[in-house]
């Protein structure tokens, strides 16, 4: 048995090199790696730096934040007087804008359920995981069936009277028009004919859950009347 | 003798056999030594050795989740200081609002930084996900991870509530009365769910308990064991994830 020829360590000092490796690698055991070389660079001192300023800049921020504005403390909790109106916190006032339209079970427990489990489901449903752009393939299958989804979505808010939804459900289905054939035309409409239907729909959600939590928040007075922002006690 | 200067003194005292019984490695002169400080490190070993170079500009992630983290850390930070001059009891907990406003040396500093934390870390978190989502980098391997990250979401929300009613004045009161009485819509369980919350019919002094122990201990140890590993299966997947365009899983029998 002939002796093993010497190793020689050599040590780099470039945190940028990246060596090169032969391997053999069965596809299905590592999800790391992947097809292409990519520029790699050492976590320490390049991740950790930025992670650290991160923590800084937020720390600061908060800082500036804390010594220039107040928490809001009303008087003592009192069970014989409600305010008039009573908010819940800001990242509730969507729902409580719901309750306004919808009954307490459809607005309170069946809606926020849905979205939940929408969120949940997204990296399952196979819609998520193939997408192309929504328009690539049966233009016309894709507009008949967008059109009477959002048809019948505006008929049945619309009997709830629930505007700040109706309205922005046709907006939206008017951009998803917009995008059809839009490879042709200009920046905008290229941008949206490149837009998948979990997209599309994502969209729609943060925009209506904005407009019932900007109108929850700022524009909403005694028993729920819509106010103008400067007549609407808004609470941090 | 050797010249004794600030660096020469740094150096000989990270060779003392004390100092390298703590710190196994060097100072961060060699890619080696650069390992070691990631993988030799409990705290930092969640990350790999390596990032692709890329997943470090601003546009990549806006540092949201980041951003998240840092709030969740100045969160358990300020939270523990609170800890010391609350009292979670009624009428104590109102009164210990006000020791904070005009007794407390930088109570209000501390209130006021606590509660700004908490809507940033809400906010973040949301901006997070959207960013996740639109990255569409929910797609395997990172599909668990992605519902993980759904239910901490969840978890922030009710840190953020049940904090909520801590101060116990009127906008806690009735912000936390308008929520429960959502709960109670809910079918079969409703009634059931809320009396487990309150610990009542209504918010009282026995809700306020509920709410400090779910705040102070339930959810943070929930938070930071789903945190935990969060985070760490973002490592185990590659780490942060590429732009949509990008090839993502090899196809079977192609060897990448």
């Amino acid at each position: 048995m002939s002796t093993q020829p010497p190793i020689h360590v050599v040590e780099s000092a470039d945190p940028l090199e990246t060596p090169r490796r032969v391997a053999l690698v069965r596809p299905d055991i590592r999800p790391a790696v992947r097809r292409r070389e990519e520029r790699w660079v050492m976590t320490f001192p390049h991740l950790i730096v930025r992670e650290v300023i991160l923590l800084q800049v937020v720390v600061i921020g908060l800082a500036l934040a804390a010594i220039f504005f107040d928490a809001p403390l009303l008087g003592i909790a009192n069970p014989l007087e409600t305010p008039n109106p009573a908010k819940a916190p800001w990242y509730f006032l969507g729902l409580q804008e719901l309750l306004h339209y919808f009954p307490p079970v459809v607005a309170g427990v069946l809606m926020p359920a849905l979205v939940v489990i929408a969120l949940v489901v997204i990296p399952y449903a196979r819609v998520n995981l193939t997408a192309g752009p929504l328009w690539a393939s049966h233009p016309r299958r894709t507009a008949a069936v967008v059109g009477a989804v959002t048809f019948l979505l505006a008929a049945l808010l619309a009997a709830f009277a629930c505007w700040p939804i109706v309205v922005p459900t046709i907006l939206i289905a008017g951009a998803i028009f917009t995008a059809r054939g839009g490879e042709s035309g200009g920046r905008l409409r290229r941008v949206l004919a490149r837009v998948t239907l979990p997209e599309w729909i994502m969209t729609w959600f943060v925009v209506i859950a904005t407009i019932l939590t900007v109108i929850g928040t700022f524009f909403r007075g005694p028993g729920w009347s819509l106010v103008w922002p400067w007549n609407a006690a808004v609470f941090g | 003798m050797r010249e004794l200067s600030l660096s020469s003194l740094g150096s000989r005292l990270r060779d003392t056999a004390l100092y390298r019984s703590i710190v196994r490695h060097g100072i961060a002169d060699t890619n080696r030594n650069r390992s070691l400080i990631i993988f030799e490190n409990l705290f930092l070993h969640v990350h790999p050795v390596k990032v692709r170079k890329k997943t470090l500009r601003f546009s990549h992630t806006y540092w949201l989740g980041g951003t998240t983290l840092a709030c969740a850390l100045v969160l358990i930070a300020t939270g523990i200081l609170l800890m010391f001059y609350y009292h979670p009891s009624v009428p104590q907990a109102y009164r210990d609002m006000k020791e904070l406003a005009f007794v407390v040396e930088n109570g209000m500093f501390l209130r006021n930084f606590h509660r700004w934390a908490a809507h940033l870390m809400v906010f973040a978190a949301f901006l997070h996900m959207l960013r996740v989502f639109y990255h569409r980098a929910y797609r395997p391997p990172r599909q668990f991870n992605w519902v993980v990250g759904v239910v901490l979401l969840l978890v922030t929300l009710l840190l953020s509530y049940t904090g909520y009613l801590l101060p116990w004045d009127q906008l806690a009161f009735w912000g936390v009365s308008v929520g429960t009485n959502m709960a109670r819509e809910a079918p079969l369980i409703g009634e059931q769910v809320r009396f487990l919350l309150l610990g009542g019919h209504a918010v009282s002094e026995n809700a306020l308990l509920r709410f400090y122990v779910l705040h102070c201990v339930v959810l943070p140890v929930a938070l930071l064991l789903l945190l935990s590993v969060h985070i760490w299966r973002v490592r185990k997947d590659g780490g942060v994830q590429g732009p949509p365009e990008e090839p993502e899983i090899p196809e079977r029998g192609e060897i990448p």
